[in-house]
């Protein structure tokens, strides 16, 4: 997967929980712009890692603050 | 000059707004005098004591308190030192000996307290490159023992068995892990299904810790735990457990048939670092302990205190944390922190004091009423706690 189809493919799993229809780009953090609380992030980050088939330690979602940072930490992981 | 302080300013507010509306600080409770296990004096009242972590009824029992002013008297009022230098007396040797009888297992280290015993045993033994897999719920003292080390820390959604095996499946198979769980989760007083996580965490060449501070002394055959109650204890690598709930008075420790645990003695910041605890209290935890025992009796009673507590709040119309009885907390969930808060101050006018619990404590942002019941409740003590509930729930507007 190239990095455009990994963004597409996150922006998709955000949509079900982006309930105050925030248009999302890769600079839309998930505390500011979404909202999101530790729950939602929890939920959240589960689908990423069961769609991608990884592990998103809470040592990395420490580091990561906006959509952009998350496409490149997802990259890496995979990569590795 | 940035006032340091100006981040708690939300918290602040938030407490004046609650306090402004009339209602008594549910987190400056003062008891004048405590008459029993399960009695005590607040403002003048004699209240029942519903929010201890009393479970077994320890902190009065006779042997218990003998012991512990022998102690006293025997060796003084505190050690003044660290357990490797000079803090380590034969009370301090006999409580470990105690806590191996209990669990039958080879080691036992004791901490000053619970939260140093999961701060110590976790920041120890993870290191950067190992993985510690935990449950999402996990108590404060667990992930501080996290955030002290430096593992890579993998959470997984609460009790959940599926969750946690294919994180172990994604991680690298040489890699060190730990799995850490609770036998009890006190926020809402529910049981883990240890015998499965056990297995599959097994299966995946981790190491398991778990977390008994609520469950030893009542759940399990000999008051072991939960692990002891679902037949796999005998898989657990480490047990961290409390003093200051069953036991009856202070400390943290952790039991362990690792052939090198001894080494921990030497490497644990925070068992090495800090002073033991006084003699007089390890002096009456081995004695507290050794009675655990052999106190089938009372666990049969405090298991009817809770099945008759649950029962009663549900019949009532109250939402609890679980549905059915599962340890010896009951957890009632309350619509929202103001209520929350009416009916804790209700409840206390009432004679009854339970514990108030609010984020960050309490998981998916409830606030909740936490009843957790003892071994020396009567059976009148708990229809008068239901009756209590009725009355406090209609004034606090909690009861339809
Ligand atoms: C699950 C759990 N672990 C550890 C502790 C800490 O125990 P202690 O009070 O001995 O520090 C507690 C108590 O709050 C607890 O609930």
């Amino acid at each position: 997967m190239d990095r455009a189809a990994t963004a597409e493919k996150i922006a998709e799993l955000i949509e079900p929980f982006n309930k105050k229809g925030v248009a999302v780009t890769e600079a839309t953090t998930f505390a500011g712009d979404l909202e999101w609380d530790s729950l939602t992030v929890m939920d959240f980050v589960a689908s990423i890692e069961d769609e991608f088939d990884i592990i998103i330690t809470m040592n990395m979602q420490a580091e990561i603050e906006n959509v952009g940072q998350l496409v490149d930490t997802v990259i890496s992981v995979q990569d590795n | 000059m940035t006032d340091l302080f100006s981040k708690f300013d939300p918290l602040i507010k938030q407490r004046e707004d609650l306090l402004s509306t009339g209602i008594k600080d549910p987190f400056s409770l003062v008891m004048e005098k405590v008459i029993s296990p399960t009695v005590a004096l607040c403002n003048g009242k004699e209240t029942i004591l519903l929010g201890t972590y009393n479970y077994m009824g320890m902190t009065f029992d006779p042997d218990v308190l003998a012991a512990g002013k022998k102690a006293l008297d025997e060796f003084g009022a505190g050690t003044t030192g660290s357990r490797v230098l000079n803090g380590t007396y034969s009370p301090h040797r006999d409580c470990e000996e105690a806590l191996k009888e209990f669990y039958g297992m080879d080691h036992a280290m004791v901490f000053s307290t619970g939260y140093q015993a999961n701060l110590g045993i976790i920041s120890t033994m993870a290191s950067k490159e190992d993985y510690i897999i935990l449950d999402i719920d996990s108590h404060a003292s667990i992930y501080d023992g996290c955030a002290l080390g430096n593992a890579q820390i993998v959470p997984f959604r609460h009790n959940d068995v599926d969750a946690l095996e294919k994180r172990l499946k994604r991680l690298p198979p040489e890699a060190g892990k730990l799995v850490v769980l609770e036998g009890v989760y006190s926020m809402l007083g529910d049981i883990a299904p240890l015998k499965e996580m056990i297995t599959i965490a097994k299966a995946h060449g981790a190491m398991v810790l778990v977390d008994e501070a609520h469950s030893m002394g009542f759940i399990g055959p000999k008051g072991r735990g939960v692990a002891e109650d679902q037949g796999v204890l005998d898989q657990v690598d480490f047990v961290i457990g409390t003093f200051s709930k069953s036991v009856g008075t202070v400390g943290g420790f952790c039991v362990s048939n690792h052939p090198k645990f001894e080494v921990l003695r030497l490497v644990c910041r925070p068992y090495v670092f800090t002073a033991s605890l006084p003699p007089s209290v390890v002096a009456t935890a081995a004695t507290s302990i050794r009675k655990l025992m052999h106190a089938g009796d009372k666990r049969a009673h405090l298991w009817e205190n809770s099945r008759k507590l649950h029962k009663g709040l549900k019949d009532l119309g109250f939402q609890l944390g679980t549905e059915t009885p599962q340890s010896a907390i009951i957890s009632v969930i309350m619509p929202d922190l103001e209520r929350g808060a009416a009916m804790w101050e209700a409840l206390l006018d009432h004679g009854v004091y339970v514990n108030l619990a609010r984020p960050p404590a309490t998981p998916a942002g409830m606030t909740l009423l936490r009843c957790s019941l003892c071994a020396e409740h009567s059976s009148e003590q708990v229809d008068d706690i239901i009756g209590r509930f009725k009355a406090a729930g209609a004034v606090a507007g909690v009861l339809g």
